[in-house]
């Protein structure tokens, strides 16, 4: 009897402690997460402005994006063709990179920091930079280009171009992703590759029937958390090409952005936001679903 | 066993993996050499066919207009307040969090460890409008606050779970043994626990700071007043009142935008890669 009790003190002690500790993040998680989202699905369906005054206006939001709203399927044409084009390049070269690094070779420390620098400093100086050196006239691409005979493209100045070189931009920026394959290639046991070189196998056949297969863990948080952010690109198109050429790099969350801070729709805004999430939602479910197919896990 | 065109064939493959890694490597780290480069000509050597490499004389100049073209020396200090602070958030309460995720158990942790993890997931944009006006509504906005409070409220789940996960490999015996000696858990926190994970603490701390140092859209959205601008902003604010005329001022700027997170990364780049490395062991 008495030892029961003491056991529940212990655990009240527990919760209460529990409680304690988590509570920075319970109070942030409540105020900044679970109270915003619910709140921002209700004001999608309102016409409330920057002061967040405004009438409950139903379906308005959703009704204008589909029939009057241009700049919607614009917009998010673009982003799903970024994600498109954006996604599978960085995972495939993200995988190729670190499958070079694996290969016991010297100065994998200068290689590693020479591919993680960029990632690191990605922000405004370095996209300021590209816009340089995508410049048609002065960049030094074109310049390089104009070595081999080859007239360079308007990178930033041709719509059919533009979002091409926010892709080669990003691709510029892997490195994260490079870091993060190599050690699941290290993690694989060195006895896989002895017994495939006894029975006969290849480098190409170990790559595909070995490292491929038992890296697919990796390549699928990759994928995820590249496919999270990916749908979320603003910073590049914002200050390289403002949207531009003609809208041909403009995205959903610069549509985002300039509709709720700019022209002060934040009904409008919100509603786009949710759109976002839904669709971040459906195909992260897709592609955790299709998981089972292809994630291969050792245990 | 290897005949002489096996090990041909095996020299070749080593010197394409370099050749292609060299490449990659270059590709990285060039345009770096650019910008230093255009940011020491002069404007008139900027825009010649074909472009040097080395300046022909070192234009300080660029630096020195440029910094005084915008209040470059208050956006320093500004980034500065304001990641010391986001970043000191963001190890004390992830650090902290961690710890009761870790160690106590109550009828809900199982549901809000899966909460957690769960947020991760979440886009930023779904939060961003009713966040603001949250904050616009307790009179915050063009202060630094809404950049600097939510990194003391859990740090972010990411930081969260990395410290959960090493908590998790302390056995427990150590708190006990301290508990024993009469230390309460705040003390078996501050003192065991924490001293024991100091390179998680160091690869949170070093990407905290980076983070917030680079970070552009929510002082974009919540800072409106020149004065108050950090680094990142006070840079597209400098773009868009030079256009594409004062390039060399521009690279100039940008490299002093960028200095902090190379020294920085020079010397801790060893916590960066564990960071990274951890990150990759959830998946």
């Amino acid at each position: 009897m008495k030892k029961k009790k003491k056991a529940s003190a212990i655990a009240k002690r527990e919760a209460r402690n529990f409680y304690i500790y988590t509570a920075p993040w319970i109070i942030g998680f409540v105020v900044l997460m679970l109270y915003p989202m619910v709140y921002s699905l209700y004001l999608s369906f309102t016409n409330m402005n920057l002061a967040g005054k405004g009438k409950f206006v139903g379906l308005e939001n959703y009704i204008y994006a589909f029939q009057k709203d241009p700049l919607f399927f614009k917009a998010f044409g673009n982003t799903l063709k970024y994600v498109v084009i954006y996604v599978p390049s960085s995972i495939i070269l993200a995988f190729f990179i670190a499958l070079l690094l694996s290969k016991k070779i010297k100065f994998l420390g200068f290689f590693r920091t020479a591919f993680y620098i960029p990632y690191i400093t990605s922000g405004v100086a370095v996209t300021i930079l590209w816009g340089w050196i995508f410049n048609r006239d002065f960049g030094i691409i074109n310049y390089v280009l104009s070595l081999v005979g080859i007239t360079g493209p308007n990178w930033l100045g041709d719509k059919n171009v533009a979002m091409i070189s926010i892709v080669i931009l990003s691709l510029w920026t892997i490195g994260n992703n490079i870091i993060i394959m190599l050690a699941g290639i290290q993690d694989i046991p060195a006895s896989y590759y002895e017994s495939a070189q006894i029975d006969g196998a290849g480098a190409i056949r170990q790559v595909v029937y070995i490292t491929l297969p038992l890296c697919t863990p990796t390549i699928y948080f990759n994928l995820i958390v590249t496919t999270i952010g990916a749908f979320q690109i603003f910073q590049q198109p914002f200050i390289l090409t403002n949207g531009g050429p003609l809208n041909s790099t403009y995205t959903i969350s610069m549509h985002l952005y300039n509709n709720g801070f700019l022209y002060g729709k934040m009904g409008y805004a919100s509603m786009l936001a949710w759109g976002l999430f839904v669709v971040i939602m459906v195909i992260t479910l897709i592609v955790q679903k299709s998981s089972k197919h292809w994630v291969f896990y050792d245990n | 066993m290897h005949t002489r065109s096996q090990k041909n064939a095996r020299l070749a493959g080593r010197g394409i993996t370099y050749v292609i890694l060299i490449g990659a490597a270059v590709i990285c780290l060039f345009p770096f050499v650019w910008m230093v480069s255009t940011a020491f000509k002069e404007t008139s050597e900027i825009y010649q066919m074909p472009p040097t490499l080395l300046p022909s004389r070192l234009a300080f100049e660029n630096f020195v207009e440029g910094w005084k073209g915008a209040e470059f020396g208050i956006f320093f200090k500004n980034s500065l307040f304001v990641t010391l602070l986001a970043t000191a958030g963001t190890v004390i309460s992830s650090s902290f969090v961690a710890y009761g995720f870790a160690r106590f158990q109550s009828r809900l942790s199982g549901l809000l460890f899966t909460i957690l993890l769960g947020t991760m997931m979440l886009p930023t944009q779904v939060t961003l409008i009713p966040q603001y006006l949250m904050f616009n509504k307790l009179g915050m906005i063009n202060t630094y606050l809404p950049l600097i409070l939510p990194s003391w409220l859990g740090g972010g789940a990411f930081n969260i779970f990395l410290f959960i996960q090493f908590f998790r490999s302390l056995p427990k015996e150590l708190d006990e043994a301290a508990k024993i000696d009469g230390a309460n858990s705040l003390q078996v926190f501050t003192r065991i626990l924490l001293p024991a994970v100091k390179p998680v603490m160091l690869a949170v701390l070093v990407m905290a700071l980076v983070y917030n140092w680079n970070d552009f859209f929510s002082p974009l959205i919540y800072l409106n007043d020149n004065m108050k601008f950090t680094i990142a902003i006070g840079l597209q604010f400098f773009k868009g009142s030079q256009g594409n005329v004062q390039i060399g001022q521009m690279m100039a700027m940008s490299l002093v935008a960028l200095l902090p997170v190379l020294v920085i990364f020079a010397t801790c780049q060893k916590y960066f890669i564990q960071g990274i490395k951890m990150s990759g062991l959830k998946g």
